[in-house]
């Protein structure tokens, strides 16, 4: 991990330089252009009417839209974009030849746009987003590794422990005191049992495992602050055992418009370039061509490192927890929408598994299966609501075949 | 009484005397073997170079290598689908309607996938499909690593479109040439394969269509052209029966095409009223004989003899015959059929077309409502005559280009070497199988065809219903199927599908829809009731008279339970089924009867460790000498016959272990069989589990009663509740309990029932079981020594005829000495010349108050609240208390690994094998305890899918493995709790009983009592 921080820093400082490069040569070209209030309007207006289907940069359903008002009339531009297909009725040449050029898709109709929104449009197209970048020295700093008040009881137990063996160490070389000596046995004892069982407890446990993954995927970006539903990705976990890791086509239903990182999209530690290479990695993975806009048909699916791995003998059913008894995702998987980089929350042992069974109340709202056994379930044990433990949950049965 | 029959194992345990037997009364677990006859060989062990000390530097490196190891996890990669298919859900079954039609088996089935993978087969109920246990591990097949992966030309592997060019201009030149080009296929029952090769044959010159079944029923089908001018095998509507004499007719395992065990059954219910009466004279012990109300033993040529003196006692006529030693029970069977009236049916499996007319005559004369000619079954096409003319073709060069299909005559004919022969003058020939076989290896041409689960079909089992194949996994090869071949070399460019689909809406739906009839596998059409001309009785009495030899010994062949016609021979599941009768895997061998066998000196001496060792006969019919045949004494054997199965003695394409048996289609030239044997000494080994499991002396561990006791007598007679004594007083057994009992009335209780009276121990059920719950194979040697992984068993009992216990018996024999001569004068006289025979699935008890439970020392195994006795693999540390604590010795111990082990090299050892495997149930590792769950992963899965609808779960729902794939319905599985579900009824019927009751461990599985309709008159 120490590797991966380091460079996170690195190419931080290097986007932080960069970026202040980029606005300080742009504000010395940007002279004679629109005011940045249209700018700012016409932005707003793309973003909601054009930005499905066009980019600034790159072509995309529709051709890079950046500057556009060089290479066309703005009459034109409006009666294109008002309505494109009367304008291909009259017959002009170049509305066929754009609308040939892009497979015979026809482009939404905009009637309801006014002349000036569609000049703040053009307007913001031309500028572009530039000068935006030149607010990138918010990047935050990258945290410290280890703040102080975790160091300091380490360095305490350190020094407890050092000194506790080397008293034991004196007792047993140079003490002639017997007593000292059976008590240090039983302190080394007891010590020895109690970490060796620790140890040993937490062979297989892989709390906080976060391999790297083949593509550097950020639950943070898209469950977070983008706030895609978790199951619209695992859309499994409703009906089956697995979650369901996407398939590469779930990706590239956004993806396919979404060929680089927005840049109002929050980046941490990465930068904006680096996570536009892993966007590259989806369409290498689904053989899209981002020049031609149109699967190539070589795939190469992409290998995901398993990071929740349950063994072989003990049987778990997402869509029993997911859709039965509506758990939410986070309650095992924790804060997820937080995660850059995912990993694993909870200890996945078996008495995390009771633990939760033991306290959990059976959610029977409205579930015709559960009405009678419920109902007969909480008179014998004289409760309101019956948890899972004490509706069979607890029996070894249950998860073990 | 039920109670005063003696039930017994084997032949040894009829021996007052054998040792061997006492002390495996005693030891359940031979705890007496010497470590020698474990470990291996003593010399073997001596001559080993680990010395002690080096052994113990082993266990500490390899002790400390593998927890270093297991400080790191393994990184595992997860991959999903770049574009997932719609249909598919990881972790959700998908089910087809399919159907399989190899050439012997014919079944609609639904083939249930998971993850695009087929893991377990079904019977299609709304066809009315049923599984035997071969098409249950056709699934196993499909992933056969020793299946043909592509296309080869004379060894080489080749190209498809290479060699349907160069077959295509081939056969152009031997059509000019005007050269005969021959199809030799297996039955098909395919109407659009049948038009495709019309197809063919327009474009080509000269091609003729010869269909062949390795097992035959070619008289059958003879007989039923002759009578009825077409060439098919007459239905039987068994479940209306209230008469069934079968001379020789296996019809509850493969007598013409099998499949009429739900029927039969049917016929056989005590609830709905009626029980018909079976009568079954054969020589060797088949399923059907075991099922039978009353068998009667007759050489196949008696059963000749037999069938002229039924039909004149019948009809009163008098055709010349001869006495057999059956008359009087061909008499009063006679009487009971002119009784039952249009209710009777006659049915024989001599392989005689002069006896098939004389049974379908008697039948007429009954005016039999049984025999149904109009619901046809095509599932058996060959004609013998034809084979044995294009044979001789072959052999004297007359024949331009042998084409084969779903066929393997080089392993299968008698006259193999004139066909091999043959072939090397043939100018092209080409061979369509899955698997580089026998045959194909002959071949100029080894085209690999793909498994049915992987391929298009249609096929007509009978004639009121079509059936579709459809594909259920992408093609694990580079495969291509014969309808597809056949299409290219017509220089057709559609694919089979596009033409299947064409062809069965224009000629077969009849506006029907395709997809309706895909999704349910089947469409009804009409068939209308052939009219059949009159039959020659006479001259077909006086020609069977005269075809019919007798000779020393008559030889049947039979097709076993497990192998049928041996195509799956590589399928280890099926070689590890035991045979329901002799309780064999893993082998072929010649049954002879106790007299035989003492006249000549063949012995099947026990072992201290349970198994049985035999020695070698070598049997010659008409010249062909098979040698080195084991040979297995069958009580039940007629005097002076012999039976062998098909099936074995494969070479080619099979896995080392699974090359065992003899080929017994090397003395299959039909019709009487007469064979000569000498003892050729030696040893075999057999792997039986016969012996392991002695009764114990806990006989009435079988409950069986007569009808007329059913309907008329006390079910506390006939079914008598075990009592203890309490205080001094003889009270019920339920009634005392030394366990605290649980509450089980709140949620789901399962439980399982079986009827005895249906269960015909064909073995399907053992097959789904090892399909569903990952089963280990674990191969001959270790069946032998008693360390079967069957989840579920069939026990076969052999019982004696009468009431007469063991004392009586003794005194009437007359040698009171126990020497040899008087201890088989005994059996002879009494109880092994033709015990009766009960068969009992046997399965985890689900014990509420379960042995095994309070010894286990760290409570792996626990129970559940729905019942079930939980086995939690991981907690288990091998003990083995439990199952020494077991009554009903259900529990399996994982000697060794038995996946991705070299050692035991079956489906779990490669790639391909792993495929099958559940992936809702663990694979079990080394050193622990396993049994039956119940299925626990279906009942989950079932209470899951009915929690997320939110409804409570259906009457009925509840299903496992084994009762899913009961073709009688004979295992019922269901919630007690619910008062709809069947098995709740069942549990409180008058004929339930639980396995030693008397023992209190409150069983979940409870048995029908067996009914015999045991009416003479």
């Amino acid at each position: 991990m120490k590797i991966v921080k380091l460079h996170r820093k690195l190419s931080s400082v290097l986007k932080l330089s960069l970026a202040l490069f980029f606005s300080f040569s742009l504000s010395l070209s940007a002279q004679d252009k629109p005011s940045d209030e249209q700018v700012k309007a016409g932005k707003a207006l793309f973003n909601m009417h054009c930005a499905s289907c066009h980019k600034l940069d790159k072509k995309s359903t529709g051709p890079a839209l950046s500057g556009v008002a060089e290479r066309r009339d703005m009459d034109w531009l409006k009666a294109w974009i008002k309505n494109n297909n009367k304008l291909r009725a009259s017959g002009d040449a170049d509305a066929k030849a754009i609308y040939e050029e892009y497979g015979g898709v026809a482009m939404s109709v905009f009637e309801f746009l006014s002349d000036e929104q569609i000049e703040d449009i053009i307007a913001y197209t031309t500028v572009g987003d530039v000068k935006k970048a030149g607010a990138a020295t918010a990047v935050q700093a990258v945290e410290a590794e280890s703040t102080p008040s975790q160091v300091l009881p380490m360095i305490a137990t350190v020094v407890v422990t050092l000194v506790l063996l080397a008293l034991i160490g004196w007792v047993f070389l140079k003490s002639n005191n017997g007593f000292l000596k059976i008590v240090s046995t039983i302190v080394l004892v007891f010590l020895g049992v109690y970490f060796g069982f620790t140890a040993l407890m937490s062979v297989g446990v892989d709390e906080g495992y976060q391999p790297v993954q083949p593509i550097a995927f950020s639950h943070k970006i898209h469950a977070g602050d983008n706030k895609i539903d978790c199951q619209y990705c695992h859309s499994s976990a409703k009906h089956s055992k697995t979650s369901g890791i996407p398939s590469v086509n779930v990706c590239m239903n956004c993806h396919k418009n979404i060929s680089e990182v927005a840049d109002d999209t929050k980046i941490d530690t990465k930068g904006k370039a680096y996570l536009d290479k892993e966007i590259q990695k989806v369409y290498e993975a689904a053989g899209w061509d981002s020049e031609n806009l149109k699967y190539t048909g070589e795939t190469k699916p992409v290998k995901w490192v398993r990071i929740h791995n349950l063994p072989d003998f003990a049987y778990f059913n997402h869509s029993q927890h997911v859709t039965v008894a509506g758990v939410k995702c986070q309650k095992c998987h924790g804060p997820v929408e937080e995660m850059d980089e995912l990993y694993q929350y909870a200890p996945l042992t078996m008495g995390w598994c009771i633990e939760c069974h033991k306290e959990t109340e059976v959610n029977i709202a409205g579930n015709g299966y559960y009405k009678k056994i419920h109902e007969q379930l909480s008179q014998k044990y004289g409760v309101d609501k019956v948890t899972i433990a004490q509706l069979g949950g607890k029996e070894c049965g249950k998860c073990h075949y | 009484m039920a109670s005063n029959k003696k039930y017994w194992k084997s032949v040894e345990e009829l021996n007052e005397n054998s040792s061997i037997v006492a002390s495996l009364e005693q030891n359940e677990f031979n705890e007496g073997q010497s470590p020698e006859s474990f470990l291996g060989d003593k010399e073997t062990l001596e001559a080993s170079s680990t010395t002690r000390r080096d052994f113990l530097k082993y266990v500490g490196f390899t002790t400390a290598a593998a927890s270093l190891a297991a400080c790191e996890g393994p990184v595992i990669k997860s991959i999903p689908y770049v574009v997932k298919p719609e249909e598919v859900t990881p972790g959700i079954a998908n089910y087809y309607a399919s159907t399989i039609a190899d050439g012997f088996d014919f079944a609609n089935v639904l083939v249930k996938t998971k993850e695009g993978r087929p893991v377990f087969i079904l019977p299609n109920k709304e066809a009315k499909g049923t599984t035997n246990a071969r098409v249950n591990a056709s699934v196993l097949s499909l992933y056969d690593s020793l299946r043909l992966r592509g296309p080869k030309v004379k060894g080489n592997t080749a190209s498809w479109s290479d060699v349907n060019s160069k077959i295509t201009a081939q056969l152009e030149q031997l059509s000019n040439a005007g050269e005969k080009i021959v199809f030799l296929t297996g039955t098909m029952a395919s109407p659009s394969t049948d038009a495709l090769i019309a197809d063919f044959s327009k474009k080509y010159n000269n091609v003729s269509h010869v269909v062949y079944d390795a097992v035959s029923e070619s008289a059958a089908l003879d007989a039923f052209e002759e009578a009825y001018g077409e060439r098919a095998l007459p239905n039987y509507n068994l479940s209306e029966a209230k008469t069934i004499v079968s001379i020789g007719a296996d019809f509850l395992g493969d007598w013409q095409g099998g499949g009429f065990e739900a029927a039969y059954a049917a016929g056989r219910d005590v609830k709905a009223g009626k029980f018909s009466r079976h009568i079954q004279f054969e020589a060797n012990y088949s399923l059907t004989g075991a099922n039978a109300d009353k068998r009667v033993v007759l050489k196949p040529s008696e059963q000749a003899f037999a069938l002229i003196n039924l039909y004149n006692a019948i009809t009163g006529q008098n055709l010349t015959s001869k006495k057999t030693p059956g008359d009087a029970a061909i008499k009063q069977a006679a009487a009971q059929l002119k009784k039952a009236g249009s209710k009777a049916v006659v049915v024989t499996g001599i392989q005689d077309k002069n006896a098939q007319l004389i049974a379908l005559a008697i039948n007429n004369y009954l005016n039999s409502e049984i025999l149904d000619t109009t619901n046809v079954k095509y599932v058996r096409g060959g004609n013998d005559a034809e084979v044995a003319g294009l044979v001789k073709e072959l052999k004297a060069g007359k024949v331009g280009a042998l084409i084969t299909y779903n066929t393997n005559p080089v392993y299968t004919l008698a006259n193999a070497a004139d066909f091999k022969a043959g072939l090397a003058k043939t100018k092209l020939t080409v061979g369509f199988s899955s698997k580089e076989d026998e045959t194909l290896s002959e071949m100029q041409y080894a085209l690999a065809t793909p498994s049915y689960l992987e391929a298009w079909g249609d096929v007509k089992i009978t004639a009121n219903q079509y059936s579709l194949t459809q594909p259920t996994i992408k093609p694990l090869f580079d495969t291509k199927q014969f309808q597809d071949c056949l299409l290219a070399w017509t220089g057709s460019s559609v694919s089979y599908y596009d033409y299947l689909t064409s062809f069965a809406k224009s000629t077969i739906l009849n506006g029907g829809s395709w997809n309706k009839a895909l999704h349910d596998g089947f469409a009804l059409v009409n068939a209308s009731a052939l009219t059949g001309n009159s039959i020659d009785v006479s001259a077909a009495a006086k020609a069977l008279k005269g075809n019919t030899k007798t000779g020393e010994f008559e030889l049947t062949l039979y097709s076993s339970v497990a192998l049928g016609d041996g195509q799956q021979a590589n399928n280890p599941w099926l070689q590890e089924l035991p045979d329901p009768l002799t309780r064999a895997s893993w082998d072929n061998y010649l049954l002879i009867s106790q007299a035989d066998a003492n006249t000549l000196g063949f012995t099947n001496p026990v072992q201290d460790n349970g198994a049985i060792n035999g020695q070698y006969a070598t049997i010659t019919v008409n010249g062909a000498t098979i040698e080195n045949v084991p040979v297995l004494i069958q009580p039940g054997q007629a005097q002076g016959t012999l039976a062998l199965s098909y099936g074995y003695g494969k070479t080619k394409a099979m896995k080392k272990e699974m090359l065992v048996g003899v080929n017994a289609y090397a003395v299959a030239f039909g019709g009487s069989q007469i064979a000569s044997v000498t003892n050729a000494g030696g040893e075999h080994l057999f792997a039986c589990e016969q012996l392991q499991h002695t009764i114990a002396g806990r006989h009435d561990i079988l409950k069986e009663t007569s009808l007329h006791e059913y309907t008329h007598g006390k079910v506390e007679e006939w079914n008598a509740r075990p009592e203890v004594s309490l205080k001094h007083q003889e009270v019920d057994v339920t009634t005392v309990d030394l366990w605290e009992d649980q509450d089980r009335s709140i949620g789901h209780h399962f439980n399982l029932s079986i009827d005895l009276t249906s269960c015909t121990g064909c073995g399907s059920c053992v097959i789904a079981c090892h399909s569903e719950n990952n089963v280990p194979v674990v191969g001959k040697h270790e069946v032998r020594v008693g360390r079967d992984m069957h989840w579920l068993r069939i026990d076969r009992y052999y019982t004696s005829e009468g009431d007469a216990t063991l004392e009586t018996k003794k005194s009437n024999t007359a040698p009171t000495t126990h020497d040899n001569a008087g201890f088989y004068e005994s059996l002879e006289t009494v109880e092994s010349v033709n015990p009766q025979v009960a068969f009992q699935p046997i399965m985890c008890q689900h014990c509420n108050h379960a042995p095994c439970e309070t010894v286990c020392p760290v409570a792996a195994t626990s129970h559940g609240r729905q019942g079930q006795n939980q086995m939690a693999y991981n907690r288990c540390v091998g003990t083995r208390y439990c199952a020494n604590n077991c009554p009903y010795r259900v529990r399996r111990f994982n000697w060794f690994k038995y996946n991705s082990n070299d050692e035991f090299d079956f489906h779990m050892n490669d790639d391909f094998g792993k495929m099958v495997l559940n992936p809702d149930v663990v694979v079990r590792s080394r050193g622990v305890m396993e049994k039956c769950s119940m299925c626990i992963q279906m009942t989950q899965k079932t209470i899951l899918d009915a929690k997320k609808e939110g409804r409570p779960v259906d009457v009925n729902e509840f299903t496992t493995a084994c009762s899913s794939a009961c073709a009688t319905g004979s295992i019922k599985f269901g919630d007690i709790n619910n008062p709809e579900d069947e098995v709740t009824a069942l549990r409180k019927d008058k004929r339930a009983y639980r396995l030693l009751e008397f023992i209190g461990t409150d069983n979940n599985v409870v048995y029908q009592t067996k009914i015999r309709n045991t009416n003479e008159a």
